[in-house]
């Protein structure tokens, strides 16, 4: 078959991919105009108004846990606000977690000893191999199934109750200060860190380094104490009193809170693991070697020579994982925890509108999944740079 | 026969039972302290897990013994055993699921050997998918079973293998998009996938649930099952695609070249040339995947459609068998793990099988 530079319509590539691009471009839209025909008709024949009104109507439902006040008289765009931060909740505490446990199952994994790696490797491969769903109605299961009710609930320590309801424990009352002692404690850590940077810095630059523990301790805890004094220092304390069904008064850890943390963290390590052994793995043996000979013990070798190297190979992998969390963390809705999806499912069922609560769920976890991505390539491009690079 | 790796002759005196402890338990004395406290915890632990599970187990009575009973009540598994793996399909005809779910196991395992992937083992695929469908649908001189009594185990499965079967071929072209020169069609793939890949799963299934039956024509209706099957495919396939497209740019740029300058057209160069090596090198990955879709169709339980998780979960429902949770949710994982732990093993021979060049 010879080519001519003045081809025919059909032989000219261009032509041709010109003509397949209009093609598909009106199949796409002929399909997005039936689709929206159809959905306008059906919508008007059940008398259901589209558009994101119902936002601010009253909700009308409780929500067992919440980190801001809500009742029942709310608006559904508060119910939902509830419901992002929960999810944030889960998905924070059960990241960290992970990773966590990921990186000492990895590391129990390569370990020398037959029965650590071996009952690590056991743990991993059961928890890859069945369904997360499954796992978290297993865990709920066996939370709500062997705590006894709450007229018998456990009682650990003085006025600390177990029960099927969950734990309850004492808490100090509401108070102005708390919220002040709170952020100042956030407050506290930032220093904390900074103050270590500044010093890991310095080190790198003059190979002196000041001995900030006891600074850093003395920060820790004075600025929150110095907040509390200041703002009257509160006392009161608000004990959990068993009434009718459930206790009243003090803080709930929620059973279900707890069945799903637990699920995503013991699931999403196990891929962890196997992410960090990868990592460890790759970095080749006379990295080992050469550690060993400065004179590094093996966790030394490990903590300053093998896994940072090994970061450039785990980020992105385990960065996808950070991102499963988030997304499994959805499973919540199967065991009652109040996250996104659920008080979405749940405004779904009382307004009806399926394709507003659908989009709102998907734009909130792909918000959600972009900026974890965008964060992770920054950290990413920093240990990149920090590393001797592609070898 | 020449020595090829002499350390290994060198380790042969440590065979042996005492000699395997010794390197293997107790090297020295911190990791001989080491064994002895993970093995009393693990005597322990497994001591207690035989006693409830074999020892003080269950095996005849009623819901009543087992709550007297210290053990596993294995009589609930027994009794529930049929609805469990079954479903509400009809119990006279039971034996039309067990043999699909037979002749689809009894393919697989014919299929996992490289040797034997050719044209008359697709023909032979062909011709089974609708025999499976056949036994399972009735018509044709079989009774008819309705898709809403479908359910347990030949649900699962079929979801994740039907699902399998379209995702696959859609990823495919979702890469070839994505990847190619149509600057229209790689903006759309692009979208495509990384819309899907950002959201959970469960949000699809509810697009499914609530949202298809709007976008269907006035009197057209869809069983629930099928619109989830959709959503499962539109779901996994944006997950093939990425799977692919690492395939594809994992082929050598040579291959590209030398099929462009033997004057290939586009569909011919990736058919005959770039295709078969670059679905080749994302065979354990995909698998990976295909264990991925197999754990994830058990999310199809949120919209009540009664996968094997959802007949468990029905089960423990019943109001006479009240708190066998346990049981029951070790049972049914025990099924989950068996099938996802096959596959794994499988996809990690394969790895294996490739990366040593039998075929390269």
């Amino acid at each position: 078959m010879v080519k001519h530079s003045n081809a025919s319509f059909w032989n000219d590539p261009k032509k041709r991919a010109i003509f397949f691009q209009a093609l598909l471009l009106l199949a796409v839209g002929a399909f997005a105009t039936l689709l929206i025909i159809n959905t306008q008709s059906n919508l008007a024949k059940q008398n259901i108004a589209s558009g994101f009104g119902f936002l601010t109507q009253e909700a009308g439902f409780e929500i067992s846990e919440s980190m801001i006040d809500y009742w029942a008289d709310d608006t559904y765009k508060l119910a939902l606000w509830v419901g992002i931060l929960n999810t944030l909740k889960v998905a924070l505490i059960g990241n960290v977690l992970a990773i966590i446990l990921g990186v000492f199952l990895g590391i129990m994994r390569l370990s020398s000893h037959w029965l650590l790696s071996k009952l690590s490797q056991v743990f991993i491969e059961v928890m890859r191999n069945t369904p997360l769903l499954l796992q978290l109605f297993f865990w709920y299961a066996i939370l709500t199934e062997i705590f006894p009710s709450v007229k018998e609930a456990y009682e650990p320590l003085p006025n600390v109750f177990l029960s099927q309801r969950g734990l309850v424990f004492p808490v100090f009352a509401e108070h102005i200060a708390w919220p002040w002692v709170k952020a100042s404690f956030f407050i506290g850590i930032a220093g904390c860190l900074g103050l270590h940077f500044w010093n890991k810095r310095r080190k790198m630059r003059t190979g002196i380094a000041y001995k900030l523990g006891p600074i850093m301790g003395g920060v820790f805890v004075l600025i929150p104490l110095v907040t509390w004094l200041l703002l009257g220092a509160p006392t009161v304390v608000d004990w959990p009193e068993l009434g009718g069904f459930n206790f009243n008064g003090g803080m709930t850890i929620t059973p279900e809170f707890v069945a799903l943390v637990l699920g995503l963290v013991l699931y999403t390590a196990a891929f962890n693991a196997e992410i960090v052994r990868a990592g460890i793995q790759s970095v080749s043996k006379g990295q080992w070697e050469a550690a060993r000979s400065l004179g590094l013990s093996q966790p030394q070798a490990l903590r300053f020579v093998i896994l940072p190297q090994s970061l450039r190979v785990i980020i992105p992998p385990m960065t996808s994982q950070i991102l499963n969390l988030i997304k499994n963390s959805s499973l919540a809705v199967g065991i009652g925890y109040p996250d996104f999806v659920s008080v979405a499912n749940t405004t779904m069922n009382q307004t009806g509108q399926a394709i507003e609560a659908v989009v709102l769920i998907m734009l909130v976890y792909l918000f959600f999944s972009l900026s974890t991505s965008l964060f992770m390539n920054f950290y990413n491009k920093k240990t990149q740079l920090i590393t001797r690079g592609a070898n | 026969m020449p020595i090829k790796n002499p350390e290994k002759r060198a380790l042969a005196p440590m065979e042996g039972l005492s000699l395997w402890l010794k390197k293997n338990l107790f090297p020295d004395v911190k990791s001989s302290v080491l064994s002895l406290v993970i093995l009393s915890l693990l005597v322990k632990a497994l001591g207690g897990l035989m006693n409830w599970l074999v020892f003080d187990a269950i095996w005849e009575g009623t819901a009543q013994t087992c709550r007297q009973g210290e053990g596993a009540c294995l009589v609930f598994i027994k009794e529930k055993f049929l609805f469990i793996i079954f479903g509400f399909f009809p119990r006279e005809l039971l034996w039309r699921p067990t043999l699909a779910m037979i002749l689809l196991i009894a393919m697989c395992f014919y299929s996992r050997e490289p040797k034997r992937w050719n044209k008359k083992i697709l023909y032979k695929w062909l011709l089974l998918v609708p025999l499976c469908s056949w036994l399972m649908y009735g018509g044709l001189g079989l009774e008819r079973v309705d898709i809403g009594q479908w359910g347990g185990l030949p649900l699962t499965l079929m979801l994740s293998f039907i699902g399998f079967v379209f995702s696959y071929p859609l990823g495919i072209i979702l890469a070839l998009g994505r990847t190619g020169s149509l600057p229209f069609a790689r903006s759309l793939c692009v979208s495509y996938i990384e819309l899907i890949r950002g959201v959970p799963m469960i949000s699809l299934l509810f697009m499914a649930s609530f949202m298809f039956p709007l976008f269907l024509p006035d009197g057209w209706n869809l069983p629930k099952l099928l619109r989830a099957q959709v959503a499962i495919i539109m779901f996994m396939s944006a997950y093939m695609a990425e799977i692919v497209r690492a395939g594809l740019s994992a082929v050598d740029k040579g291959q590209y070249e030398a099929a462009d300058s033997l004057g290939l057209n586009y569909f011919q160069k990736m058919r005959m040339i770039i295709l078969p090596q670059a679905l080749k090198i994302v065979i354990p990955p995909t698998v990976n995947t295909a264990i991925g879709m197999f754990k994830d169709t058990s999310l199809v339980a949120i919209i009540a459609l009664s996968d094997l998780l959802m007949t468990t979960k029905t089960s423990l429902k019943d109001a006479t068998w009240l708190g066998f949770s346990v049981e029951a949710y070790l049972f049914v994982a025990f099924i989950y793990f068996i099938f996802c732990y096959t596959m794994s093993r499988y996809a990690s021979r394969l790895e294996k099988d490739f990366s040593f060049g039998a075929h390269s």
